[in-house]
């Protein structure tokens, strides 16, 4: 019956919380009642299963070109019409946002890593360790974002690579700082001190007790990260930087329809706007996110 | 020691970083540096004139002290499309990238002041949530996407501006600069409506503004005297923390514009494999964030003296 023991354990103490405040939690816990989480959800959702799905939702291929159906308006067969060298804008738009929403999706994860990584060793340790990693946050905040991932992603040659690499080395910057200052406060709780009183190593009071108490704010900033991400993912594919063509790309987009932007602007506006919405869903979230894991604060 | 003399020798190890990574960005570049940047038709006498000339076959430490020391002598390299200093370079589109960033900075501040101030006066009324909706959008907006928005509303159905270009003298610039620094001051604004929204709540519920209500200031003396001039302090501070987002912000729209500004060298440098000047132009974004960064610091202590007795 060792389970039981460990319930006990686990459970909350004997005197149980007020009514009001256990109400208050579980209204916190219904996630579905967040109207700016359940909308960003939608959306996301919806942009997601059209990426998905992308094969089944078109006939067409992204990257064959038609050069009998140029330049053409919405149609029953081209919904959006189709691009400079015939391609239906609509499919490219599809498999744009794959392309772009993969990338942006994997290319937070190692930031979000690295930088709860050092910002944890930087909080946890201060003295030097705390120095050289704040320093080096220094030296990567004084180059503007863009300059320095355009720079990055053009020494390093234009790819996916190159901009998993470029988004890494800039982006933890951000979550060292949060997870630093979170740990900052965190380690001097009484959970902590009572942990390093009993002997427990650094690495287990850092990993199992401070983490998940910290973890939250990075969470919530990982959702504006991301929009930040598709932004420069797009910007890149502008440039002629990103993902190399003919594959779609919604920067690329962006950047073939500009010289129509008087005749076809649809070609121009429509992949901007997809970006826009995206953007839109994935702040809904965040701010939904940020409303659930921290009541109390607005 | 003094509060500058601190900030001051904090910006020393900043800065020897920014010329590391400038420095190292050469080395980033898969295989031979030289025989990448001289590309296919590279004779083997070019390239080991390059090796010489940036002394690619000495030891890093002694290569960086070689960039180092030309830097101090104001030598950013040579640029290998034009064959001139990429200094000279810099200098001359730098005109263009300083008028773009102060009418966008301007141009911020006169969006996000009055949607502050109507967002603050009633908290959680209509008007508030309407522009508390407004970065949402924001934010995930390409700034070049709203660049081609904006020439294709202003400049090509209404032909208000022009579409492209710099202008010439005051009148053409603030003309031609208009649709580019408004492309940039509403990438920036949503962030300082934020900050200056919540500093202005706060001022609000501060005791000294229930005294003035209380001796019966009128609202408006009450909102510019006693509110906008004690929340505007953090929101300086906000757009000093983003004037890097701002500058790098300037080096997309100056493509979309065609505005002769060191963005537009940078983007056209990249295209034409110019690495000389790719290097000096990032080496110069960066010094620039540096010091606007310094100068933030600098009149926020001179506005609030608190800042100087800190820590």
């Amino acid at each position: 019956m060792s389970a039981v023991t460990v319930t006990d354990g686990a459970g909350p103490p004997a005197a149980s919380p007020a009514p009001a405040d256990r109400a208050q939690r579980r209204a916190a816990r219904r996630w579905y009642r967040q109207p700016a989480l359940m909308a960003g959800i939608v959306i996301i959702g919806v942009i997601l299963g059209l990426a998905i799905a992308a094969p089944l939702l078109t006939s067409y291929s992204p990257i064959v070109q038609n050069l009998n159906a140029t330049l053409q308006g919405p149609s029953a067969h081209h919904l959006l019409g189709t691009d400079q060298l015939g391609r239906d804008t609509w499919t490219r738009l599809l498999y744009g946002l794959r392309v772009d929403l993969r990338i942006a999706f994997i290319a937070v994860l190692f930031p979000f890593v690295l930088g709860t990584i050092l910002g944890c060793l930087a909080g946890y340790f201060g003295g030097w360790v705390d120095v050289i990693i704040m320093r080096l946050v220094d030296i990567v905040v004084a180059f503007p974002f863009y300059v320095l991932v355009i720079a990055l992603v053009f020494v390093l040659g234009p790819g996916e690579r190159s901009i998993y690499i470029a988004i890494t080395a800039i982006g933890w910057v951000s979550y060292a700082r949060i997870i630093r200052g979170e740990i900052l406060v965190a380690k001097r709780q009484d959970y902590v001190l009572a942990a390093q009183a009993g002997g427990l190593s650094s690495l287990r009071i850092m990993g199992r007790h401070l983490l998940p108490n910290v973890i939250t704010q990075a969470i919530i900033y990982a959702m504006s990260d991301i929009v930040q991400d598709i932004l420069a993912i797009v910007t890149l594919g502008y440039f002629g930087l990103g993902v190399p063509p003919p594959t779609a790309d919604l920067g690329s987009m962006i950047n073939d329809g500009q010289n129509f932007l008087s005749t076809h602007w649809q070609l121009t506006t429509i992949p901007g706007l997809v970006v826009v919405i995206v953007g839109l869903g994935l702040s809904l979230i965040g701010d939904g996110l940020a409303d659930l894991l921290r009541p109390g604060q607005s | 020691m003094t509060f500058v003399g601190r900030r001051l020798l904090q910006l020393v190890p900043v800065a020897v970083g920014v010329t590391i990574i400038v420095f190292f960005m050469i080395h980033l570049i898969p295989g031979d540096p030289a025989q990448t940047i001289l590309g296919i038709h590279a004779t083997p006498r070019s390239v080991a004139i390059l090796h010489r000339e940036w002394g690619l076959n000495r030891p890093l430490v002694s290569q960086y002290w070689l960039f180092l020391d030309r830097l101090l002598h104001g030598n950013l390299g040579q640029s290998l499309y034009y064959g001139v200093s990429t200094s000279s370079l810099v200098l001359s589109h730098l005109p263009a990238t300083l008028w773009l960033i102060i009418y966008a900075a301007v141009l911020a501040v006169l969006i996000a002041v009055p949607l502050s101030m109507i967002a603050a006066s009633r908290r959680d009324g209509i008007r508030d949530h309407v522009v508390r909706a407004i970065p949402l959008a924001g934010l995930g907006m390409p700034p070049f996407w709203l660049g081609f928005l904006l020439i294709y509303a202003f400049a090509i159905t209404f032909r208000l501006f022009p579409v492209s270009g710099y202008g010439t003298g005051v009148a053409g610039h603030l003309r031609s600069m208009f649709l580019p620094s408004l492309t940039v001051a509403i990438a920036l604004a949503p962030v300082v409506i934020r900050s200056l929204r919540a500093s202005m709540l706060t001022v609000l519920g501060a005791d000294y503004i229930t005294t003035a209500r209380s001796k019966g200031v009128p609202a408006r003396r009450l909102f510019f005297r006693h509110v906008l001039r004690n929340a505007v302090i953090p929101a300086v501070t906000v757009l000093g923390i983003n004037i890097g987002f701002l500058i790098g912000g300037t080096v997309i729209i100056e493509n979309v514009f065609a505005i002769p500004g060191i963005g537009q060298l940078m983007i056209n440098s990249i295209f034409q494999r110019d690495f000389p000047v790719v290097q000096g132009v990032t080496l110069v974004f960066g010094v620039m964030v540096v010091l606007i960064n310094l100068l933030a610091d600098l009149s926020y202590a001179a506005l609030d003296p608190r800042v100087r007795f800190d820590r």
